[in-house]
């Protein structure tokens, strides 16, 4: 640049720095709290809950199946039935605090097995994979009333879909690269009104909450489980802030076991169990006006398949924990294992519905009218019933 | 320049003159040979052999091989192919590199199977970006990365040999892995909704059962020396005839499987398919249907040569009517802003740092399906944060002699608005109208 620009160019930083945005928030429209966390690849629900005293369950699993409570290694008996995978401990405790509820044999409307559709489904909220181009939660947010302010949260450096829409959503991930500075910011503001898809995302970027999270007994750990811990550390300390975000999605990777899964959902689950631990305590007393949801895509083959493994399936697991959840209860139908009640005679019947459970937290925790919630979160699932009483009477 | 490559460098300009379709076209080569600075890198049989071996000594020897070959033959390679985007000549045969690559996607997510991953691309996608689509399919299913990553070599026959064995020692019902068949007709050729069933999958994954490598297990048939090179095995194979989509395929060892891919690649369903994501990739996010037919047409005309259909994409008239309609991956973004400042020898903080902090470090999709095509996987609030982040530190690091003006006008000068040339002119140093040009929309798009 010459010296004729340069002046030029410097003349300008005083107009700019008046543009400072000023951050106006509406009132609090709700104090409940909700976390979805979305396990990406098709979490095998009969590693995570396993209904360990039935012998079909051993049969079709020989090498992979969990043995009793009294072996070493079984699993954390529930119910004389069912089990925890002993690295759901975390998840154990909640339970026994009556502070979680699983609901087996459960899943979205969708029946192939592509991780992407099923996904799709599972975010967009309308029954069909490409339904509706954005996310039920975003479109449930839209019934909460929070005005201008920002309820969603995201975590992780992209939008997942499930929060995508016309509701502006906050994110937070972690990051090496360098904060830039102030004035800069408030002139990519001007930079970017003209083009509405880099104005709106670069609107929503601006004037969160930045979360103080610590590192404090993460540095040992692998890269991704710390991504996953400081994303649950966030998320805890956003969604405590007084005039925070309200409903955050995570996402973890990594359930897609078609080989080798007892190793890999041993870690997985340590780490979510952590993770759950994280939320709790960092919510602190708002732990009280929690919901934490957490499903996949789809269940997983009920029988094990050659690469000590399981292929794609049907009905899996959804789990409900958090302080206002009426919990310490396993919920829902049962369809068992024979080989007569499998779904095509491969997958765990989905007899129980991940959109039910939902329209229910949106019902009951959030809030939301009945009819928004058919009419406009949930289009065209009047078959599907909202599940009712899972949230404490008093919360 | 944007459409069609990496967006413009001074060089572009006076290679394209006044025919920016000429260009395009001249670049569309039967044959591609490996770039020289790709050349001697090792190839995936050598790297995977010592895999393989470092994975019968212990697990130890074998993790320290792997961190090891991480920061080698994995980040050395990933830097020259950065390198080489950022210099070449023949940028939109890159963009087809980067765009198959994507559609066959391996990934580090398999932490095994990383070190081998650029040497995949650089030996079955490479080659044949303007070759037969079906010689790049089987090329592909066949290379022991995608095997490995779709776990096809732990597939085994439940009536083979192997399988027969396995099933009474075990007491399982199925020694089958349906995981690459599955990708196979979903994510590489027929699409999700391109009419096959459950079925079509058990089928497909019996046909393609033995399709292995060596080396990688030990046992009689695996020995050390075994070489990580494509193998049937006929001992996991499963025998008897197939029926995939309704055709049936005797029993044929590995033609069989060879067959059904044929097959699969002259499917109208996987024209369709093809034809829809290359549109979504350089016309728009929703690809207008008369542009996919015109390109599905020549794809079943041609029986998928892709120079035949990398022609009758510039062809488009849809391509040339909007300006700037898509936005710029992260890799993309990197690519073009050493480009277009002709810092032709990138560092690895300013490559590899941002685009892990992008989601988008090389070969590590999140899954099969590869990175998204669509601008929201791109913009989003945080991603377009760390996006300027990374321009604005990148921009004080570019010597003096980069005047902003300059090369405003040959990376967006004729697309330019307005007010974007108005916040360049603003800036309060050099620096920062470098990073306001290269944060604008118009520089991230294409």
């Amino acid at each position: 640049m010459d010296r004729r620009n340069f002046i030029k160019y410097s003349g300008a930083a005083v107009a700019a720095s008046s543009l400072v945005p000023s951050a106006s928030f509406a009132a609090a429209p709700t104090e409940k709290r909700l976390i979805v966390i979305i396990l990406r690849g098709g979490l095998d629900s009969l590693h995570a809950l396993a209904p360990y005293a039935d012998s079909e369950y051993s049969r079709v699993r020989p090498t992979l199946a969990l043995s009793g409570p009294s072996e070493e290694g079984g699993v954390i008996d529930l119910n004389g039935y069912f089990g925890l995978h002993p690295a759901l401990a975390g998840l154990y405790d909640l339970f026994q605090k009556k502070e979680a509820l699983l609901l087996p044999a459960s899943s979205t409307r969708y029946r192939n097995r592509s991780h992407f559709d099923a996904q799709n489904l599972l975010e967009n909220g309308s029954g069909k994979p490409f339904g509706i181009k954005d996310g039920w939660l975003n479109r449930a947010i839209s019934g909460i009333g929070g005005g201008s302010r920002r309820l969603g949260l995201a975590l992780g450096p992209v939008v997942p879909l499930i929060l995508l829409g016309k509701e502006g959503v906050q994110s937070w991930a972690k990051s090496k690269l360098p904060e830039v500075d102030e004035d800069f910011l408030v002139r990519l503001g001007n930079l970017y009104q003209k083009d509405p898809l880099f104005a709106e995302a670069y609107k929503n970027a601006r004037g969160g909450f930045k979360p103080n999270v610590d590192m404090d007994g993460l540095q040992s750990l692998r890269r991704k489980e710390k991504d996953i811990l400081l994303a649950s550390r966030a998320a805890a300390e956003l969604l405590r802030a007084p005039k925070g975000p309200r409903i955050a999605v995570m996402e973890m990777q990594g359930w897609d076991t078609h080989f080798g899964q007892s190793w890999r959902l041993d870690k997985l689950f340590q780490l979510y169990s952590k993770s759950l631990r994280e939320l709790k305590a960092g919510l602190g007393p708002e732990w009280l006006n929690t919901a934490v949801v957490t499903v996949s895509e789809f269940g997983r083959t009920v029988a094990e398949n050659g690469s000590k493994g399981t292929d794609h399936g049907t009905g899996g697991i959804a789990i409900l924990a958090g302080g206002a959840v009426n919990g310490g209860r396993i919920i829902g139908k049962w369809p068992g294992l024979a080989e007569g009640a499998l779904y095509e005679g491969r997958d765990l019947r989905p007899v129980n519905s991940h959109e039910g459970l939902f329209k229910g937290v949106l019902v009951q925790h959030l809030g939301l009218k009945d009819s928004f919630v058919e009419e406009v979160v949930f289009p065209d699932s009047s078959a599907v019933p909202r599940l009712e009483g899972v949230f404490r009477l008093n919360s | 320049m944007n459409r069609f490559g990496f967006g413009g460098n001074q060089g572009d300009a006076k290679r394209i003159g006044s025919d920016p379709r000429g260009w395009i076209n001249s670049q569309i080569r039967d044959s591609q040979s490996t770039p020289a600075v790709l050349s001697n890198f090792r190839s995936s049989e050598e790297i995977f052999t010592e895999v393989n071996r470092a994975r019968m000594e212990s697990r130890e020897t074998l993790r320290t091989l792997m961190r090891n070959l991480y920061k080698t033959d994995f980040a050395r390679e990933c830097m020259a192919r950065a390198g080489h985007m950022v210099r070449t000549k023949d940028p939109f045969a890159e963009r087809m590199v980067l765009f198959w690559s994507n559609h066959f996607t391996v990934s580090r997510s398999k932490w095994i199977v990383g070190p081998i991953i650029p040497a995949y691309e650089r030996e079955v996608i490479r080659p044949n970006i303007f070759g037969k689509f079906s010689e790049m399919l089987a090329a592909v299913v066949q290379h022991p990365a995608m095997i490995t990553y779709l776990d096809n070599h732990l597939s085994v026959g439940s009536n083979s040999n192997v399988g027969r064995r396995r099933i009474a020692r075990k007491g399982i019902k199925t020694t089958l892995n349906e995981n690459l068949a599955r990708e196979i007709l979903e994510l590489h050729t027929l699409g999700v909704d391109g009419g096959y069933s459950q079925q079509d999958i058990i089928e497909l994954a019996k046909s393609i059962s033995g399709w292995s490598h060596g080396g990688i297990r030990r046992g009689p048939h695996y020995s050390i020396d075994s070489r990580a090179v494509f193998r049937f095995e006929d001992s996991i194979h499963e025998p008897g005839h197939k029926i995939i989509l309704g055709k049936r395929y005797r029993e044929n060892g590995v033609h069989e499987g060879l067959q059904a891919l044929e097959d699969l690649a002259r499917h109208p369903s996987t024209a369709l398919f093809i034809a829809t994501k290359l549109v979504r990739h350089f016309v728009s996010d929703d690809p207008p249907n008369e542009a996919v037919a015109k390109i599905a047409k020549v794809f079943s005309d041609t029986e998928g040569d892709l120079a035949a259909v990398s022609n009758a994409i510039v062809e488009l008239d849809e391509v040339w009517a909007t300006p700037l309609p898509k936005v710029k991956s992260a890799y993309e973004l990197i690519i073009a802003a050493h480009r277009s400042v002709g810092d032709i020898n990138p560092k690895v903080k300013n490559v590899l740092q941002p685009l892990r902090e992008l989601g988008q470090l090389p070969f590590s999709a999140p899954s099969p399906q590869g990175w998204g095509d669509r601008s929201q996987d791109w913009i989003a609030p945080t991603a377009l944060i760390r996006r300027v982040q990374w321009l604005r530190r990148y921009s004080r690091q570019l010597p003096s002699t980069v005047i902003p003006n300059e090369i405003a006008k040959y990376t967006i000068g004729p697309v330019a608005e307005e007010n974007t040339e108005k916040w360049i002119g603003l800036a309060t140093s050099r620096d920062a109208a470098l990073a306001t040009l290269f944060a604008s929309p118009e520089f991230q798009r294409r």
